[in-house]
């Protein structure tokens, strides 16, 4: 479904991403761990297809299509999904019509029906369900005043309603308590089909108790220093990034 | 240059010698004596021009609108005006009261003011001043000076025509009362010079809409003057909204004066003109008033708009809020001063002034100037300006969900001005505002869903 290749990317003249590879097939979730400022939101919003970087080298695939150049929309609309790890609040645009804009914008593209305000309401309805929302946020203008676990839930509940192909969680686990993180990682679960795929950028374990990897990454200043099954998590939690070592070393040794 | 001014200024004092004793002619002997002497004044002011040093004028350059041949409106122009036209390019429901003036004059033909309560008046300006001279006489050119505002003098000099709306005290009026300008014209300009009073009795609540719309392209000026009175305890809610052709020259001097425990708010929209400036006057008369002064405007190519606040804090206990907003595309350019003067003894003022620009393009420019004038120590004043581009972080979010670039700017753009929009406490107003900024955006943008 996805596969990268040797993928560079920066923003302005700082490398960030310095040759990264993954495979990610129908039906797999892949984990990916890593410290802060390791590139991990760097390679989420590469793939999204962020203006704000620039792929120097390297490639990313989608279905066979390279995704590189492909603008932001269109990838949505192919099915790919990016929760944020930072939602923004766009104040002035309500949550409800902007999901609605946005889901009849990908229906539009694939020849199918748009839905209208009744229609999307019990879609809406069934979905909040899903990550046990308060209906009334989505009335409120997108994530505005939003708490910290609101938008987490709200990125979550976007996901549920678009049905993507492949959903990058940046850190859909960050700041929730321990109910808030069970809904959510539920919420995932409910998500998951043998015809999609999730990557799960995380900094915890926990979150794959629940959401259980086939794989898990370890990426470190740009690059994807180790993989290996969902135990890599429990020796990261554990152990730390330092043993891991530099990916100078990694580098050598896979090379 | 200057010699081309001067001709101007002798232009219109030969007009108003035609004027004097044409239509106008009937008039009171106090109304004619109003206009002789800001005649006078306006021949001793001249046009404001930047050569004068006009700190006042620094940004916004008059001397293309002082070059607009001096075609006063003619009687007749309605009679090219029909009824379709009118509903077109007026806002509100087709039941709420409204009068329309063609270039300035009034027509009694197209205006419809069957729909009026009782205690409500609503008449052209020249009827009033006939008919109902207690109401008017104590009012007109009381709070709008001329003295040093030469389109205030000329207005005067030319007043007769226009609106006078009256709400009787302790009335409650649901609807808006509508005043529609209209200029239009085979590519001839004219010059429309209303001037609109409205008197808020105690303890009553209203709501006004002045627009301003072309029903066709050229030179147009309108050189508008509008005095608003709120009587005690009474509310107003003032809407000006202004969609002149992309030639016209729009100039407005408004002056509110509001009475104890009143409250006011005013919407003023700009989405139109070549080059509009627009001075709004307030003072507060005694003290417990509120008042609020929003709107926003949207330019494009080498649109000008000026927006001149004045908030005279005459009285403690008095509130004032400012909340203007501008889309900026193209290379054009807004000017916002707006001025907070807190008088002597006026305690617990709390007044605070905010202006933001969205630069939809690099070219586009915007300055904003607030001033404070404060003489008194127990005051709470505030201000806040921005300046900016969209963002790209929430640009990149909305497409992430799908939204084609323009649909996620357009989206974004409307949601700027939400703010103001959200204030229009007249719902069937606020959607058709909603409306034309989708519209507006749509053309600058192209669909923006
Ligand atoms: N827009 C930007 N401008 C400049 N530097 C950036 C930008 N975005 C990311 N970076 C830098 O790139 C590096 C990687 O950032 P990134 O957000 O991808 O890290 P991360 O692995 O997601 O970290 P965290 O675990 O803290 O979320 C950091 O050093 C960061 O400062
Ligand atoms: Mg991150």
């Amino acid at each position: 479904m996805l596969q990268i290749t040797n993928l560079h990317a920066s923003v302005g003249d700082v490398e960030i991403l310095k040759g990264v590879d993954l495979q990610v097939n129908a039906g797999e979730v892949h984990a990916i761990m890593g410290p802060n400022g390791s590139g991990k939101s760097t390679l989420a919003n590469v793939l999204a297809g962020n203006p704000s970087f620039t792929t120097t080298a390297g490639d990313a695939t989608f279905e066979g299509e390279s995704l590189l150049g492909m603008p932001p929309e269109d990838r949505a609309r192919a099915g790919l999904f990016l929760c944020f790890q930072h939602p923004i609040e766009v104040p002035g645009v309500r949550l409800d019509h902007f999901m609605r804009a946005g889901f009849n914008a990908i229906r539009k593209s694939k020849g199918m029906d748009e839905y209208d305000v009744l229609k999307f309401d019990r879609l809406l309805n069934e979905r909040v369900d899903v990550v046990e929302m308060d209906r009334n946020l989505t009335k409120r203008s997108v994530n505005e005043g939003f708490s910290g676990g609101e938008k987490k839930r709200n990125e979550v509940l976007q996901m549920a309603i678009f049905e993507p192909k492949l959903s990058i969680l940046d850190e859909p686990d960050s700041g929730l308590d321990v109910d808030a993180l069970r809904i959510v990682a539920d919420g995932i679960n409910q998500l998951r089909r043998p015809d999609n795929a999730i990557i799960l950028v995380t900094h915890y374990q926990r979150i794959l108790n629940y959401v259980v990897p086939d794989q898990v990454h370890v990426l470190i200043d740009g690059r994807i220093v180790r993989s290996g099954g969902k135990e890599l998590a429990l020796e990261v939690e554990s152990r730390g990034y330092d043993h891991l070592g530099r990916p100078a070393e990694a580098t050598q040794a896979s090379g | 240059m200057t010699q081309r001014t001067a001709t101007q200024e002798e232009a219109y004092l030969a007009a108003s010698e035609s004027f004097e004793s044409n239509g106008a002619s009937h008039d009171p002997a106090w109304a004619r004596e109003l206009r002789k002497d800001a005649l006078d004044r306006f021949r001793e002011l001249g046009f404001p021009t930047a050569r004068r040093g006009n700190e006042e004028w620094k940004y916004t350059d008059v001397m293309p609108i002082a070059r607009v041949p001096v075609r006063l409106g003619a009687a007749d122009a309605a009679a090219t005006v029909d009824a379709e036209s009118v509903a077109q390019a007026s806002l509100g429901a087709a039941q709420w009261p409204q009068l329309v003036f063609v270039n300035g004059r009034y027509s009694e033909a197209l205006s419809s003011v069957d729909a009026l309560p009782e205690g409500v008046t609503t008449v052209s300006l020249a009827e009033a001043m006939r008919s109902t001279p207690d109401l008017v006489q104590p009012h007109l050119a009381r709070f709008a000076g001329y003295a040093d505002n030469a389109f205030t003098a000329l207005n005067t000099a030319f007043l007769h025509d226009g609106a006078f709306v009256h709400v009787a005290r302790g009335l409650r009026v649901d609807d808006p009362i509508r005043l529609l300008f209209l200029s239009t014209g085979d590519g001839e300009e004219t010059v429309a010079q209303p001037r609109v009073l409205i008197v808020a009795g105690e303890e009553s609540s209203a709501s006004v809409l002045e627009a301003y719309a072309g029903l066709s392209e050229g030179d147009h000026l309108t050189n508008a003057v509008t005095e608003i009175v709120v009587g005690a305890a009474a509310r107003l809610d003032y809407y000006k909204v202004q969609r002149q052709p992309e030639q016209a020259y729009h100039v407005t001097n408004t002056h509110v004066a509001v009475e104890r425990d009143s409250r006011f708010s005013s919407v003023n929209i700009d989405m139109g003109g070549r080059l509009t400036r627009n001075n709004l006057n307030l003072v507060t008369l005694d003290q417990d008033c509120s008042c609020y002064l929003t709107g926003f405007y949207m330019v494009t190519g080498r649109q000008h708009v000026d927006n001149q606040v004045i908030i005279d804090h005459a009285k403690p206990y008095t509130t004032s809020r400012e909340l203007y907003k501008g889309i900026l595309d193209g290379r054009s350019r807004s000017v916002f001063h707006g001025s907070i003067i807190v008088r002597e003894g006026a305690v617990k003022v709390n007044a605070n002034q905010v202006d933001k620009n969205l630069l939809l393009s690099d070219q586009a420019e915007a300055d904003t100037k607030p001033a404070f004038w404060i003489y008194c120590d127990d005051v709470k004043c505030g201000h806040g300006a921005a300046c900016g581009h969209m963002d790209p972080t929430a640009l990149f979010y909305l497409r992430s969900r799908g939204l084609d670039e323009r649909t996620a700017r357009g989206l974004l753009t409307r949601a700027f001005l939400s703010e103001v929009i959200e204030g229009i406490a007249n719902e069937t107003l606020r959607g058709q505002i909603d409306g034309l900024v989708a519209d507006t955006l749509r053309e600058w943008l192209g669909d923006v869903g």
